[in-house]
């Protein structure tokens, strides 16, 4: 099944099933979210922005997006995932692998040598994955409050 | 926070066993891998087959065969059959719990309480035994 999976570039007319995988998002702001995502990273042109989709026969079953971040509180630039997903009924046949394995490649080519991301301690479905491709908690520690 | 022995033995035999699940171990064998009772252990073991995540193998060369699904059970759901993981009370009893500070240092105990679950429930067995595999080599 993993030989099927294709993975490539996301173009325009991928977006109205990235919209449908996408299960985070309020549903009246995806369209302009993802929108956003694809000029920023995929219309910049720029190798350090990815936004990936996997396909199988040319159906869409899965995304990821990420970009190199640089020097936040002297962290050397890393690679962020930001967004991944897989069509449930896509699950556990090592899509979302595919997909990881392949925007690190494509930033270990331009020299980033770590990778992270951050997703909400319930999201116990990401965090796995994550945790399954490798990662672990890492030096820099997440903060947040409500501003009143 | 520190785990008791029971969750901390119970991981190593299952994760012992889930790392070939066609293999069958007996008691004596998982404790003398790992250097623990044996007397110890076999409780946990009964524990473990009561809650379905390894089955007892009975006869000679009996032992104790993984039967859950290594790829879904976390290290916590293991842990959670021993012991709550609820968020100790630090401040002891006889303090005032409704002064500010003893309030600001429960907050924190469970702040600290929270992020061991959020790390424990999202490592699932699999993860754990191919981690392990990977350090080694690496080592």
């Amino acid at each position: 099944m993993n030989e099927a999976v294709l993975t490539r570039i996301a173009t325009l007319s991928d977006l109205g099933v990235i919209i449908a995988l996408d299960e985070l998002r309020p549903s009246d702001e995806k369209s302009a979210y993802w929108q956003g995502i694809f000029d920023r990273y995929v219309m910049s042109g720029r190798k350090d922005r990815i936004f990936l989709v996997a396909e199988v026969d040319a159906v869409v079953i899965g995304f990821i997006v990420g970009e190199v971040r640089a020097w936040e509180f002297g962290s050397s630039p890393c690679g962020w995932v930001f967004a991944l997903a897989v069509s449930p009924e896509m699950r556990e046949m090592r899509v979302g692998k595919k997909l990881f394995d392949e925007i690190c490649a494509r930033w270990r080519k331009i020299g980033i040598t770590t990778v992270r991301t951050m997703a909400d301690r319930d999201n116990k479905l990401t965090l796995s994955f994550f945790r399954g491709m490798g990662l672990r908690s890492g030096r820099y520690i997440e903060l947040e409050k409500q501003i009143d | 926070m520190k785990l008791n022995k029971a969750s901390m033995f119970a991981l190593m035999a299952v994760l012992e066993l889930a790392s070939d699940p066609e293999r069958q171990l007996s008691t004596g064998e998982i404790a003398a891998k790992y250097g623990i009772s044996t007397h110890h252990l076999a409780k946990i073991m009964r524990d473990l087959v009561h809650n379905g995540v390894v089955s007892a193998v009975r006869g000679v060369g009996g032992g104790y065969r993984f039967s859950g699904n290594a790829q879904r059970a976390t290290l916590l759901d293991i842990i959670k059959l021993f012991e709550t993981l609820d968020a100790e009370n630090i401040v002891p009893l006889s303090c005032r719990s409704d002064e500010p500070v003893i309030r600001e240092l429960q907050r924190i105990a469970n702040e600290i309480d929270d992020l061991t679950k959020a790390v424990l429930d999202t490592i699932t067995l699999e993860t754990a035994l191919k981690s392990a595999l990977t350090v080694e080599r690496r080592e």
